[in-house]
């Protein structure tokens, strides 16, 4: 019972502030969107793909970056919620949150499900908003993504909070977003499908075919033509897991996280 | 019972020491006030009081539970008052109070009746509502205090709660934490660099360089000098 009073109260206070955030909702929204709307069009022209699974008839270049553009929604809230840690942290109620008689693992994991909830809030404003301009998915497949975007987001998630125990100072988010965000997004299947890919680099190829963000990408694709794709799920969901023991390790008292800071 | 006991406690950070073989014991109900200059270890001791680090080296026992052995009881008997706000600015102290009270566990009517409690032990019942942007910093830490004592801890620790406030509000919050300890029972370990918010009768640990310099009752230790002279005598030398 304790652990889900505090589950709510925590995953209440990250959905109020992100409502009072305006500006980080907009922009959440508007990123995704220019890639759609601007960059697609300029694209598909350029870019012919050929009929994969989970495609049955030919696509144009908007409904394949769809669910690249919700991976990176929640690639960007992910690595957002590690920055509001960070800020927490050096505020003072992070290690507030710490200091709470409940077991750090649940602590962590209260937040890594309050952030994953907003992401996936992102996402079908995302799509609700792709959809008034014309790119449509099977009805049913808007309700069977939302296991896929629950794992990718705690995938996702769990990353951010394993980076945010390492991250000392605020400003070192842009390294993160270098060196993080950039590299999984372009270095994935979210914008070009990996037989393309495989075409131009078989380096890059491998690099893209090892990142779990292009599982993430693939598990949300099939989910929303309602195809089981258990690769895909089974690799993001071991990622998650992967990632979450990272964060926890990185939160553990007796590496002490504060330490970074003397 | 004790109310907090140390014993031969250790910390470096890599190869900087930061706490050299520290033990002392504060009686349960007892105003504790910890003295030492910036660099002498308080916010190290206080990351292993509230476990934020583990201890490397002795014990830390919080009204008879072992942090080490039984954290979660331990940590559930603590209060805190970090130097750092901790309230979100943007929420009103109600909000800020409800959210602390959930982490500890209290929901539903037993917090709306034990945040009433504790804004009214601190004299800031009419504030409830305000956001905390809008108070003043002495109210701020009224609420901060209040915000530590929704979970009825035994044991209070502030780590040098009147950074930035005025004298009078200064003053008005250490007799309000001193009025906790005589008339509640809570036992508290204020950290302070400052000696006037140190009374005659208090007990007091004089930190410096990580050691103990000093542990009794404050009139005891300064005999005729004045303690802010005295204080700057121990840890004359310090950074």
């Amino acid at each position: 019972m304790i652990y889900f009073i505090a589950l709510n109260a925590i995953i209440k206070r990250e959905a109020f502030r992100f409502v009072q955030q305006r500006e980080r909702f907009v922009a959440a929204l508007v990123r995704p969107l220019i890639w759609l709307l601007v960059f697609a069009a300029g694209f598909r022209a350029a870019l012919g793909l050929s009929i994969a699974p989970p495609y049955e008839t030919y696509i144009t270049y908007e409904v394949y970056i769809v669910p690249g553009l919700c991976g990176m929604i929640m690639l960007f809230n992910g690595m957002q919620s590690s920055l509001s840690l960070v800020y927490d942290r050096e505020m003072g109620s992070m290690r507030l949150l710490l200091t709470s008689p409940l077991p750090r693992w649940w602590l962590l994991t209260c937040k890594l499900l309050a952030s994953t909830s907003i992401s996936i809030l992102q996402v079908y404003c995302f799509l609700a908003i792709a959809a008034c301009f014309g790119t449509v998915f099977p009805v049913w497949g808007y309700i069977s993504i939302l296991p896929a975007l629950i794992v990718v987001g705690l995938m996702l998630g769990a990353l951010g909070l394993a980076l945010s125990s390492l991250i000392r100072k605020l400003e070192n988010f842009a390294g993160v977003m270098n060196f993080v965000i950039f590299p999984m997004f372009f270095l994935s299947s979210a914008l070009y499908p990996l037989w393309k890919m495989a075409e131009s680099s078989l380096v890059l190829y491998w690099i893209c075919a090892v990142n779990p963000f292009t599982y993430g990408v693939e598990f949300i694709r099939f989910s929303l033509y309602l195809q089981p794709n258990a690769g895909a799920a089974a690799i993001s969901i071991s990622a998650s897991a992967v990632f979450m023991i990272g964060a926890i390790w990185g939160y553990d008292p007796a590496r002490g996280m504060m330490k970074s800071k003397s | 019972m004790t109310g907090l006991d140390i014993q031969n406690l250790s910390f470096a950070y890599g190869d900087k020491v930061a706490l050299k073989n520290v033990s002392f014991s504060i009686p349960r109900g007892t105003f504790t006030a910890l003295l030492g200059p910036n660099g002498a270890g308080k916010s190290t001791l206080y990351a292993l009081l509230t476990r934020l680090f583990v201890t490397q080296e002795g014990s830390i026992s919080v009204s008879g539970h072992s942090l080490d052995h039984n954290p979660r009881k331990a940590l559930g008997e603590i209060g805190v008052v970090f130097q750092q706000l901790t309230l979100d600015m943007d929420l009103t102290v109600n909000q800020n109070l409800r959210y602390f009270a959930a982490l500890q566990g209290i929901s539903g009517k037993a917090a709306h009746a034990r945040i009433a409690q504790v804004l009214a032990q601190v004299n800031m019942s009419e504030r409830a509502n305000e956001t905390v942007r809008k108070l003043n910093g002495g109210h701020r830490r009224r609420a901060e205090i209040a915000r530590s004592l929704i979970h009825n801890p035994s044991v209070l620790l502030l780590d040098e709660p009147t950074v930035g406030l005025d004298p009078q509000t200064r003053a008005s919050i250490t007799d309000h934490v001193h009025d906790l300890a005589e008339t509640h029972g809570i036992t508290v370990l204020w950290a302070t660099h400052l000696a006037d918010e140190v009374r005659d009768t208090d007990h007091l640990i004089i930190l410096n360089k990580g050691e103990i310099v000093d542990d009794g009752i404050c009139g005891d230790i300064r005999k005729e000098h004045d303690l802010a002279s005295y204080f700057i005598a121990q840890t004359s030398g310090a950074k």
